[in-house]
């Protein structure tokens, strides 16, 4: 098992010059992970870059979800999971026992597999979180929506029923306000569990596009089981397979020139 | 195939079938004959005057003012205080405590509580607030029915908190809302319809209750809103009008019979009305 | 076979990526700061400002903790309070009579005499007659509501049988008073007596005069408050029955009545028995309805048609007008003792309903 990870930014491409230098957002030192007694995750260790997508790919049950929710600790919500190793998010170590979670969690934000609207009107779901960290005045949080609205490419087809439950919308629709509430608290990561899994084809490519864009301004990390879309999306991949990180490197390279054996046959289908 | 033993298979479940429908008819003859004697009775005396007098001494002519008054003032400190203990203590042990210890042993004292004949629970307030006070009041009455609400609040709370699905109170938290303000923002919104049934349930529960206000609250012939003396409620005045042997007392007590049926049978199509429209969405 | 990813078309993505830097128009023009782009500038300034928010409201976090779990306390409280009280307001009862309270039968407050054994035996006799009577019926209307009855009256007639449930138990004992125990006394009670009075042991059950109110009178109120508790725990045990199992007995030629008595009862037997106990727990504690058709004497009968009383038709009837430290405290040992009986068949009545819970999943 070998893993790549690029020292300096690719080299031979010199259209990219405008893009910054890859730098470290989050980096994952020798993660293992515990359901109770059995190993989830064994030894991952593994840079996220700022203002870049990393894919997190492999078949069911390899851990790729369960790396996902220890970036933003969700797994403290249960007893019998714990984690050990370092995962470090400017420049503290976020397993730490004595870290803010709900600081963490609103600089680290996730959208799940299910569209999860709060039981409020369109507007308050995102209005929330915003009411939560500031105290603004009406126009100003009605702007904070709209922009919010905006990024999450929802707003031209919400902006006249602002006041309907947002359990009225449709499934792609509740996908993209979830994804609005989280740009909205300004998090400066994003974490997506395979989030169009529940959604129709047309919704996955709107919110395919809107990753996309979110990219520039957001490091973006998306668990997908669809490696079609995790070619699109991202620009670095990891393979993982049984709790282990297999291979880590540029998306291109994982899916034209693989170096391990095991992601070859996965990227080609031969298992997963 | 042997004819007669299936002819005598079919002849068992002929008796059967007839048996269930004979049951049936029974149950809905019995409940069709207390209602309709119940509004034969109660609704003749039902006029503006019981509304607005009190109950008046035997041969007097009067209402039920005082009664209805008493049990609404009541009805409504237990809420008060029997509401908000439940709905903590089922919070508590739904999201905080879901698989400690204290929440399977309060789960099982609840039930307990829940089922408890409502009589010794009387007596329980009896020992604790009135012999210490001296004296009955309409305070030992609302605390009395508080107690009786405290275990269907609990048990409410904590089935309805349960069915709110995990992903939403992970959602909650993904933007870094602390523990308190997710249950209280979001948990308690998505399960409001249910616990609003529930306090309506509790609510009909308790307004036939009688026996334990028997030695609470006593009873009050005149109109009184102290909470510190004994106050009159209307199952208090059904149980002594009944026993009496004076006609128009017995009629008094047939109408607020009928009160307070329509007012459980209002709420509980209320709380289905609630269940309903849940399901629906 | 994927398709093939150049790097000349990653970068060609990249290049058409929009410039972003942190401005955006707003309506009517104005450059506006993006408020949901978290920039580096703003990044760290976001960190401080939130933490002090979150800080304050962690007071208020654990607060609201500890608030539930000292509600939880209190219901643990309230039992104990319940049992300690009873306890020690029995307690000069029992120092006085001793266990003997629990067997003699007389009960006379003039002289101080009392005993429990009337109030218990009506007790526990009234409520075992209720439930003969309402488990079988209770069963029956379960099994045509889940079998027999046609979809369009399910509803309904569910909700006919809860709404029996719903009606205070006073009105059943005003109803019981004034409307089933003449009935009974002008109606039934003489046939049954003059039926039965050559009938070696029957006799003696059904012996005469005919009041009306009695044993027999409560025990037959009690049935019907019970049975739509019995009916709605039943039908919710029956409905569980997967419908492969039913099916399978269908398709080998059982008929309706096989199909529920081996098939169904079989297996939610532990389901209907928790819910008989629960009603016979509900019928032991059973205060109003009883107290107006019991009789409201302090003796036990042979015959059924007389007057009785139960413990809490004695409590109800009596506790007001008790003067005297061991009356009142005799009243409070026959609600100790209610208690534990209750508290005896609930707890069965809960294991139960527990262990089948867990077998449905």
């Amino acid at each position: 098992m070998n893993m790549v990870t690029p020292a300096t930014p690719p080299v031979a491409t010199p259209r990219l010059a405008d893009v910054p230098a890859l730098k470290d957002k989050i980096a994952i030192r020798n993660l293992d992970f515990y359901y109770g007694q059995s190993k989830a995750l064994k030894g991952i260790s593994l840079p996220l870059y700022a203002n870049r997508a990393t894919a997190f790919i492999g078949p069911s049950g390899c851990g790729k979800s369960t790396l996902l929710r220890v970036l933003n600790r969700m797994y403290d919500l249960y007893p019998n999971q714990r984690a050990e190793g370092q995962v470090v998010f400017d420049g503290t170590n976020i397993l730490d026992p004595g870290l803010d979670l709900n600081l963490l969690r609103a600089r680290i934000g996730m959208v799940f597999q299910k569209p999860t609207p709060f039981p409020m009107t369109i507007y308050d779901n995102i209005a929330f979180g915003i009411r939560l960290y500031e105290k603004l005045s009406k126009s100003e949080i009605d702007g904070r929506v709209e922009q919010a609205l905006q990024r999450g490419a929802l707003w031209n087809e919400v902006k006249d029923k602002l006041n309907a439950n947002g359990l009225s919308l449709s499934g792609g629709q509740q996908q993209r306000l979830c994804i609005a509430r989280t740009v909205a608290v300004r998090p400066e990561v994003i974490l997506f569990d395979e989030p169009c899994s529940a959604l129709d084809p047309i919704s996955t490519a709107k919110i395919e596009e809107l990753i996309d864009e979110l990219k520039t301004d957001y490091t973006i990390v998306i668990v997908t089981h669809n490696m079609q879309q995790a070619a699109r999306v991202s620009d670095k991949t990891a393979f993982m397979y049984l709790g282990e990180l297999i291979e880590f490197d540029d998306t291109n390279k994982i899916f034209t020139s693989p170096r391990d054996r095991r992601t070859q046959d996965y990227i080609t289908g031969r298992f997963g | 195939m042997d004819a007669s033993l299936y002819a005598s298979r079919r002849r068992r479940n002929h008796l059967a079938a007839t048996a269930s429908y004979a049951a049936t008819f029974v149950g809905l003859t019995v409940l069709a004959l207390i209602l309709g004697v119940l509004f034969w009775h109660g609704f003749g005396g039902l006029s503006l005057r019981v509304f607005t007098e009190m109950t008046p001494p035997p041969g007097a002519a009067g209402g039920l003012l005082n009664a209805i008054v008493g049990s609404l003032i009541m009805t409504t400190l237990a809420l008060l205080i029997g509401a908000p203990i439940g709905v903590l203590a089922g919070t508590y042990m739904a999201e905080y405590g879901r698989h400690s210890r204290l929440t399977s042993l309060v789960r099982f004292i609840n039930d307990i509580l829940l089922s408890a004949p409502s009589i010794v629970v009387g007596l329980f307030i009896y020992y604790v607030m009135v012999r210490p006070m001296g004296h009955f009041s309409g305070i030992a009455g609302a605390v009395v029915l508080a107690v009786l609400v405290v275990p269907v609040m609990v048990r409410t709370t904590e089935d309805m908190l349960r069915l709110v699905p995990d992903t939403l109170r992970e959602a909650a938290a993904s933007i870094g809302l602390p523990r308190s303000l997710m249950i209280r923002r979001v948990a308690y919104r998505a399960a409001r319809a249910g616990i609003v049934t529930g306090l309506l349930l509790a609510v009909a529960r308790i307004s036939g209750e009688t026996a334990p206000l028997l030695f609470t609250a006593l009873n009050n012939q005149f109109y009184s809103t102290n909470l510190n003396a004994p106050m009159a409620s209307l199952p208090s005045v059904i149980f002594q009008f009944a026993l009496s042997p004076y006609k128009d007392w017995q009629n008094l007590a047939w109408t607020g019979a009928l009160i307070i049926t329509l007012a459980v049978l209002a709420m509980s199509i209320m709380a289905r009305a609630l269940t309903g429209t849940r399901k629906a969405s | 076979m994927l398709p093939a990813f150049t790097l000349a078309q990653w970068s060609q993505n990249v290049a058409t990526r929009r410039k972003f830097d942190g401005r955006m128009n707003a309506p009517g023009g104005k450059a506006v700061v993006d408020a949901t782009w978290q920039g580096p500038d703003l990044a760290a300034q976001d960190v401080a400002t939130r933490a002090r928010v979150l800080n304050k409201l962690r007071l208020g976090d654990i607060f609201f903790h500890q608030l539930t779990k000292s509600a939880a306390i209190l219901v643990l409280a309230v039992l104990g309070g319940v049992i300690l009280s009873l306890f020690l307001g029995a307690l000069p009862a029992f120092s006085e009579y001793g266990l003997g309270f629990l067997v003699t039968e007389s009960w006379n407050p003039v002289t101080e005499k009392f005993g429990a054994l009337a109030p218990i035996y009506g007790t526990i006799v009234t409520s075992l007659i209720a439930m003969l009577i309402a488990v079988p019926l209770g069963l029956m209307i379960a099994m045509f509501l889940t079998e027999l009855c046609p979809m369009w009256l399910r509803r309904p007639i569910g909700i006919a049988i809860e709404l029996l449930a719903g009606i205070p138990s006073i009105i059943y004992g005003i109803w019981g008073l004034f409307v089933f125990a003449p009935f009974l006394q002008q109606h039934v009670q003489p046939q049954v007596i003059a039926l039965f009075e050559n009938v070696p042991v029957l006799s003696t059950l059904f012996a005469g005069p005919p009041f009306g109110i009695g044993i027999l009178t409560a025990s037959l109120i009690l049935a019907i408050m019970v049975l739509p508790f019995i009916t709605s725990v039943s039908r919710d045990v029956f409905d569980a029955v997967p419908p492969v199992l039913k099916e399978a007995a269908y398709g080998l030629g059982w008929t309706q009545w096989e199909v529920w008595r081996y098939v169904v009862l079989p297996f939610t037997r532990i389901g209907v028995i928790g819910g008989v106990m629960l009603g016979l727990g509900r019928a032991l504690g059973e205060t109003m309805a009883v107290t107006f058709v019991i009789g409201n004497a302090h003796r036990i009968s042979a015959s059924l048609l007389a007057p009785g009383t139960t413990i809490s038709a004695t409590i109800a009837n009596e506790f007001t007008e008790a003067v005297g430290d061991l009356y009142t405290s005799s009243l409070i040992a026959l609600g100790l003792i209610l208690f534990i009986i209750t508290f005896i068949v609930l707890a069965i009545a809960r294991y139960l309903l527990l262990r089948i819970e867990r077998r449905i999943g």
